[in-house]
């Protein structure tokens, strides 16, 4: 009953004689509608400059707890596994922008499992609009513009004082990770999502894959055991976002024996993760029962 | 019914609470054991570089880590407890309605905090630990002495949870508005609760400073009482000084507040 292809015809889609078989222009639709939806958010958001300028603030603060805890670290030892500084604060900046940007887009999505609870599901089910659109936009908060900067400050301190022989294609890796680490993140995100229709209450499940991902990418690989290293390449392909083309910019093997083109992959991983996010998204919102109440 | 009664009611009130969160609680633990694991790996790392780091050997640093998950819930670490729906009561106006009852508006929030820290550390404290006891070496006391020792320890560092939130939330009564006070309180604490790190591995004068801020009776006080690396009678001491005098502040500003309490909406 709440198949998104069962929802009534609406007249946008007759405008459009090939709506009901395009991928194509359903995912239009859904760009559209999140555009406006993000728009919006924007200008109430604006209403109150002060308070946007605070909270973006806090966001910046908070996120750079993390690496306060590095340079702490730091303070006391020249090295952790092997790894100095600036090439920690590589594989750091690259994967805290990359998750930034995914936060940013569609971090609101871990508010699905309340809606679910709450039944306020409903209300988007009957709007002729894609649901992942508006639920990604749902209460879109710039503010977490503000992780974002405090990764690329990391980022430009390690560009900086790294001594790195570049080449153009580890030039062109920095913003190939950043990019395709964003889509792997974001795969998560809508996954993460798709999972709360099954289990409601269970938000914090997603944290162990967000915020527990992007803390174990800001560490080197070296670190881990070789299992655990093991199911973030070849499970949930987490090393994809800066670990194994990390690892190529900086000259360093990566603990598993992978081919040295693997460090290109990156944006074919984010790709996959991505469709394979939508197929599970999908069962997830074909499986939802409303609470009816 | 008694006043004691009363309370204990309203504790098992706040435990009962959390308690119906059953898969919130499974994945609550999930999360903790995930973050366990992680920062696990960073210290033995840490620790292999710099061995005796802070005072700590390798297994202590290790346990460390899983009493720090254990905490989390615990002390409201990472999250906002009872001073979200108290500071929208405030706002509300809501308010005026329990100032009315006959209870302690202090002591009531204090009993439903506590039953939810004790239902927390079984909850939520407890398998993150065993998961960490199981794949890495801790350092665990033998005896049953140390692990009382370290619960004494916990609920005291409750006590000052407790009153550090109790004071944020009641700024609600001037700001009207609590996101402010609240992201700035779990900033501190996260901080200066040893969170990040242990406190002893601070440098310098940093450290100095943590160590006798009261959020160090969150984490690293029930850690080092249960490493044995802290007098328990000085600790309790220095915990139950802190909860005195901040418990004793919330009051004040709590009788400054209701003597200018303007209802809104009413």
């Amino acid at each position: 009953m709440a198949d998104v292809d069962e929802r009534p015809v609406t007249g946008a889609e007759r405008e459009d004689p090939f709506a009901e078989y395009g991928t194509y222009s359903r995912v239009r639709d859904g760009l559209r509608a999140y555009r406006m939806i993000a728009a919006m958010w924007i200008r109430s958001t604006m209403a109150y400059r002060a308070s946007f300028a605070m909270t973006t603030f806090g966001n910046f603060a908070a996120t750079s707890f993390d690496f306060v805890a590095i340079l702490l670290m730091f303070s006391q030892v020249d090295e952790l596994g092997g790894f100095t500084l600036p090439e920690i604060a590589l594989l750091y900046g690259t994967s805290a922008v990359a998750f930034g940007l995914a936060d940013l887009m569609i971090g609101s999505m871990d508010r699905l499992g309340r809606r679910v609870r709450d039944g306020t599901l409903d209300t988007l089910l009957v709007r002729p609009v894609p649901v992942l659109a508006q639920v990604a936009a749902d209460k879109f908060a710039l503010r977490r513009l503000g992780r974002i900067t405090q990764g690329l400050f990391v980022l430009g301190y390690a560009l900086v004082t790294l001594d790195i022989a570049w080449t153009p294609a580890k030039v062109l890796m920095i913003p190939l990770m950043v990019g395709s680490g964003g889509l792997i993140f974001g795969a998560v995100f809508v996954a993460g999502a798709a999972f709360q229709f099954v289990a409601q209450d269970a938000s914090e499940v997603q944290n162990a894959f967000t915020y527990g991902g992007v803390t174990l990418l800001q560490y080197p690989p070296a670190l881990f055991a070789k299992d655990l290293v093991r199911g973030v390449t070849f499970v949930l392909p987490l090393a994809f976002v800066n670990w194994v083309p990390g690892l190529y910019v900086l000259g360093r093997p990566y603990p598993l024996d992978l081919p040295a083109w693997l460090a290109f992959a990156p944006p074919l991983v984010g790709v996959a993760c991505c469709a394979l996010a939508g197929v599970a998204w999908r069962a997830g919102l074909r499986s939802y029962r409303s609470t009816g109440s | 019914m008694g006043t004691g009664r009363l309370y204990a009611a309203v504790a098992a009130g706040g435990f009962r609470r959390y308690a119906t969160y059953r898969v919130a609680t499974a994945a609550g633990v999930f999360t903790n054991t995930v973050f366990g694991f992680i920062l696990a790996y960073t210290y033995l790392a840490l620790w292999q570089e710099k061995p005796d780091l802070g005072g700590y050997d390798q297994a202590q640093a290790l346990t460390y880590v899983w009493v720090g998950q254990a905490m989390f819930a615990v002390m409201v670490l990472g999250s906002v407890g009872f001073e979200e729906e108290l500071i929208e009561r405030i706002r509300t106006g809501d308010i005026a309605v329990d100032l009315y009852r006959p209870v302690d508006l202090q002591l009531w929030w204090l009993a439903a905090d506590m039953g939810r820290a004790l239902f927390q550390l079984l909850g939520r404290g407890l398998v993150p630990m065993l998961c960490g006891a199981l794949f890495f070496d801790l350092a665990l006391p033998s005896g049953p002495l140390p692990w009382l020792a370290c619960l004494v320890a916990v609920a005291l560092g409750a006590l000052v949870s407790f009153a550090i939130r109790y004071i944020v939330a009641l700024w609600a009564f001037w700001l009207l508005d609590g996101a402010g006070a609240m992201q700035i309180t779990w900033l501190t604490g996260v901080f200066f609760s040893g969170m990040l790190l242990p406190l002893n591995v601070f440098p310098g004068a940093l450290g100095d400073l943590a160590r006798v801020l009261p959020w160090s009776a969150l984490l690293q006080a029930p850690a080092d009482v249960l490493l044995g690396e802290a007098d328990p009678l000085g600790t309790y001491a220095f915990q139950l000084a802190w909860a005195a005098a901040l418990l004793a502040v919330g009051r004040l500003i709590q009788s400054a507040a209701t003597r200018k309490v303007v209802v809104q909406g009413g």
